[in-house]
């Protein structure tokens, strides 16, 4: 947590100007939360292989021609009317950018949860 | 000497019953655990399944063949005793499950893309009728969703993009006959209870249920549990709740809620509200232990490591369970005396005895989601 926070703090210049995520790209350990995340949770309406469900679907097919200010909006915000939740909160608008850049050129493969403390209690 | 070799390398033969089977799907690599609820263990895997996000499974009157409805329309008959694929067919882009007729012989899919339903022969896996769910001026087909069984091999579903509960009577198969009812906003799940009378569809699109009375369809459809939200601000709903009729416990319907956190239950019949109870998180999965005693209440992302159980007389919250990471699915024995509950990202299915809520065991399963045992089967809506 520390470490993002710092990071953050650096690229915050970047922030204030139309965004390349590139530079704000989320560490190693975050990248494999977001891909299990956007697969597996995002999943649930989009489908594992992102090729809709309930919501539509999120290949670089679909997502073609469609600007990626709309599409980080959509993830940050929601989209009231439909089941399109906001995720703020879940991710930070450069996280949602990043998330963005790898839908359109091809959604990598779920590398599993974050490697983290077992959250498992006694029963 | 030949027959001799021949009878050597023959698989010895086991009989065995069905009835304490079922299945596990592992749904990242698309293979299916053939599991036995006896001794708590897995017995088989089958792959070749196809996308299996979101798949769900019914069962053979015989309860031998388990049906696979996959994500990507694939639908699978799989035969647990050899766990073998007995016969495959992709029979829609994007599909989200199944049902299977009174009498055994009639599977229906249930379609997103295209929209609408399609009946097949449970034995051959032959279509037997395409039915599209087709609504508006210019034809467009809706997305279906909460698609159940009927007496009578009749089938009812909901149209979330066109608000309308639709019954299709296939008791002649060649000759579908459906018939409209205008439901509330956004139908994105229902169910049927047990006697196959009341289906109740949960509505994303407003603070209500849609209840259909099937013995008296001429009333048509009334709005139970309105304005539970109260106008207030809705949470988000990161993870659509599952309805089935696992809902049904001591004479009332055990509800989630939209965008809150709470469990809506109603007296069947009446529609009166019984009570409202503070959960975790936005339910997912809201289902009654089979005798009716305690409903047990899983949750969506990121509250989705946690179980909560309520019991049914005091209609409040008796314990609370963290059984694993990404608790995806609970499937009780038919008696209920244990439940498996999947923990998708610890990779593990973990059984409880349901008295105690004590652990009993641990199975390892690839990112598991749905678990479903044969005793489906012989019920109605399932």
């Amino acid at each position: 947590m520390f470490c993002r926070s710092i990071l953050i703090a650096a690229f915050l210049p970047a922030l204030v100007f139309p965004v390349h995520a590139q530079n704000t790209a989320p560490d190693n350990k975050r990248q494999r939360e977001l891909v299990h995340m956007v697969r597996q949770d995002c999943g649930s309406c989009h489908g594992l292989t992102l090729q809709g469900g309930l919501g539509p679907a999120l290949t670089p097919a679909a997502l073609r021609g469609k600007p990626s200010e709309g599409l980080v909006a959509t993830i940050v915000h929601g989209r009231p009317g439909t089941p399109m939740p906001p995720f703020r909160g879940l991710l930070d608008e450069s996280e949602a950018a990043w998330v963005v850049e790898r839908l359109v050129e091809g959604f990598p493969a779920d590398g599993g949860p974050a490697p983290t403390q077992q959250t498992v209690g006694a029963r | 000497m030949l027959l001799l070799s021949a009878c050597a390398s023959q698989q010895p033969v086991v009989l065995r019953g069905t009835g304490d089977l079922g299945v596990v799907v592992e749904r990242a690599t698309g293979q299916l655990q053939v599991i036995e609820t006896t001794h708590r263990r897995a017995l088989a895997q089958v792959s070749g399944l196809g996308d299996l996000s979101h798949a769900s499974v019914v069962f053979s009157r015989d309860s031998r063949y388990a049906y696979v409805f996959g994500r990507d329309g694939g639908l699978t008959k799989v035969d647990l005793l050899t766990a073998t694929i007995a016969n495959r067919v992709v029979q829609a882009g994007n599909a989200i499950g199944g049902a299977i007729s009174q009498d055994g012989r009639i599977l229906v899919a249930q379609n997103y893309e295209p929209g609408g339903i399609k009946a097949f022969d449970a034995g051959t896996l032959e279509l037997l009728a395409d039915v599209p769910a087709t609504y508006g001026p210019d034809g467009k087909r809706s997305k279906v969703v909460g698609l159940a069984d009927l007496p009578g091999n009749r089938f009812v579903y909901s149209l979330f993009d066109a608000n309308e509960i639709r019954v299709t009577d296939l008791s002649d198969p060649g000759h579908p006959k459906t018939e409209r009812y205008p439901s509330g906003k956004q139908p994105y799940d229902a169910l049927v209870t047990p006697d196959g009378r009341y289906y109740i569809a949960g509505l994303f699109g407003e603070d209500g249920l849609s209840m259909l009375d099937l013995w008296h369809p001429e009333l048509g459809v009334r709005t139970i549990l309105p304005g539970y939200g109260r106008g207030e601000q809705a949470l988000p709903v990161y993870k659509m709740p599952h309805l089935r009729g696992w809902a049904v416990a001591a004479g009332r319907a055990y509800l989630p809620a939209i965008g809150r956190h709470e469990v809506l239950v109603v007296e069947l019949g009446s529609w009166k509200e019984v009570a409202r109870i503070p959960v975790k998180s936005q339910p997912v999965f809201v289902m009654a232990r089979p005798d009716g005693r305690e409903v047990w209440v899983n949750f969506a992302f990121p509250d989705n490591g946690w179980v909560q159980v309520i019991d049914t007389i005091q209609n409040s919250i008796v314990d609370t369970l963290q059984p694993g990471r990404a608790i995806l699915h609970m499937e009780f024995a038919p008696k209920g005396e244990e439940v498996w509950v999947s923990a998708r990202d610890d990779n593990k299915v973990v059984i409880y005895g349901t008295a105690k809520r004590d652990k009993r065991a641990e199975l390892p399963a690839a990112s598991p989601s749905g678990i479903f045992f044969t005793s489906r089967a012989f019920r109605t809506g399932f």
